[in-house]
């Protein structure tokens, strides 16, 4: 598969990226109270906002195909959905290992937390969906993706009726300066490495539909029954 | 024919298949019963349950028997072929939505009114002094859940494993209704906080419009793909 040349820049600069990010973590200052455990931060966040992007532009994609028929949007919304999922993982695994030094357990049923959980479950049910949904499983999953995108400002209302104890978005802005170039630079290779792979897969689910096309062609003109073209 | 009278006719069609065969109404309660029996032996030994779990198992046993009831009422639709029939007739597509809707709430009421006296049974919470309120909360959750399981049940199709997917899709999606009806029953409950149960219900009300509004709008290219 031939490369196009912004994917190749984009390529190249989260390969740079991931190869900085770490020098720069290593060398920011240590956080007073939570020491070592903060680092995590540098990941966690980036991959946070990943996850949620990924999830809107998969709504993006899945009303597109189900209002449109267009079959790019169908492409975009399984290719963001399995992101989602990936990313969705990342925030859920290195969450629960900052809140264990953090607050001393590895769960709180914070809106943050809930959220993200929930988020991550309804875009599982999405690829399930659309694998085991039968002939209008894709249809199927592009109304759940849709459902799902409606359901997060109602899930966050519905949970922070409770105090959180999740750090606020706020923490970002008031950095301390000698972290900011470790978190930029992350959350920056994170965002490139998300559209680096969503090219990728988006590109994969057109070489398959081109060849499904062919194969159906194929069929049509006799090729596999030793009927003459 | 106005749109009123088609969805009046859906359900008056919904309901006499059901008064001829009971299947559905008597099952669900069944299920019902078994699901709350399940709950109070889990509990069996220890202390009385606290009027928030009394109020979480309620919850609970609404979403497992309505999952249960809507997608037996789907499949009845198949087996006779009549849900083809239906999507072949000249009525509004989003009227056939709506006209399901209704009859599966008048169904899931039923069994929900049924659940709520087992808790209030077996676990011994004061559900009857706070009846007015507790219906509320019901008939509003009721009203969520189905929006979302009866358009994800009709759009499930041929699929094989419906059986399997419904419950992994509606689960997740109604996570604020059982949210927001335990803590809203809790609140009545405990009395705890008087202005907490007026928030639920407000936001069980917001819950419906945006779903029943969402499910109006998607059902038509969603339920097109069935065959």
């Amino acid at each position: 598969m031939k490369l196009k040349p912004l994917s190749l820049v984009l390529a190249t600069l989260a390969v740079l990226g991931l190869l900085w990010a770490p020098f720069l973590i290593v060398g920011a200052p240590r956080e007073p109270t939570m020491g070592f455990v903060q680092k995590i931060f540098y990941f966690h966040v980036p991959c946070a906002w990943v996850c949620f992007l990924s999830a809107f532009v998969c709504a993006f994609g899945a009303i597109a195909y189900l209002f449109r028929d267009a079959e790019w949007g169908e492409r975009l919304a399984a290719s963001s959905a399995e992101l989602t999922v990936v990313f969705g993982l990342c925030t859920l695994v290195t969450g629960p290992l900052w809140a264990r030094k953090a607050w001393g357990h590895w769960w709180e049923w914070d809106v943050r937390l809930t959220l993200t959980l929930l988020l991550w479950m309804i875009f599982i049910a999405y690829l399930f969906a659309r694998r085991y949904g039968g002939p209008g499983g894709k249809k199927l999953a592009a109304g759940l993706a849709i459902f799902g995108a409606a359901n997060v400002p109602l899930i966050y209302l519905s949970v922070s009726i409770w105090r959180s104890i999740h750090p606020k978005t706020s923490v970002v802005p008031t950095l301390d300066p000698g972290m900011r170039p470790a978190f930029w630079v992350s959350f920056l290779t994170f965002t490139i490495l998300y559209f680096v792979l969503l090219e990728a897969r988006v590109a994969l689910e057109r070489a398959r539909a081109s060849l499904d096309a062919l194969y159906l062609e194929a069929e049509d003109r006799g090729l596999f029954d030793g009927d003459p073209v | 024919m106005s749109y009123a009278s088609w969805v009046m006719r859906l359900v008056w069609k919904d309901i006499v298949v059901e008064l001829r065969r009971k299947e559905l109404v008597y099952a669900s309660i069944f299920f019902a019963g078994v699901v709350l029996l399940v709950f109070a032996f889990s509990f069996l030994g220890g202390e009385r349950p606290t009027l928030d779990v009394a109020a979480g198992v309620l919850w609970v046993t609404v979403a497992l028997t309505g999952t249960l009831g809507i997608g037996r009422a789907f499949e009845r639709e198949r087996e006779g072929d009549t849900w083809r029939a239906l999507l072949l007739s000249p009525l509004p597509r989003t009227a056939l939505y709506v006209g399901k809707l209704v009859s599966l709430c008048l169904l899931m009421s039923l069994v929900v009114a049924t659940a709520a006296f087992g808790v209030g049974l077996l676990f011994g919470a004061p559900l009857a002094d706070h009846l007015g309120g507790i219906a509320l909360l019901l008939v509003l959750g009721v009203v969520g859940f189905s929006a979302i399981a009866s358009l994800f049940a009709a759009s499930l199709g041929r699929s094989r494993s419906r059986d399997l997917l419904l419950p992994l899709i509606v689960y997740p999606l109604v996570v604020p209704v059982l949210i927001a009806g335990a803590r809203g029953t809790a609140g009545l409950l405990t009395g705890e906080d008087p202005a907490l149960p007026a928030f639920w219900m407000r936001f069980l009300f917001v819950f419906d419009l945006i779903f029943v509004t969402l499910g109006l709008w998607t059902f038509e290219p969603l339920a097109a793909s069935e065959g």
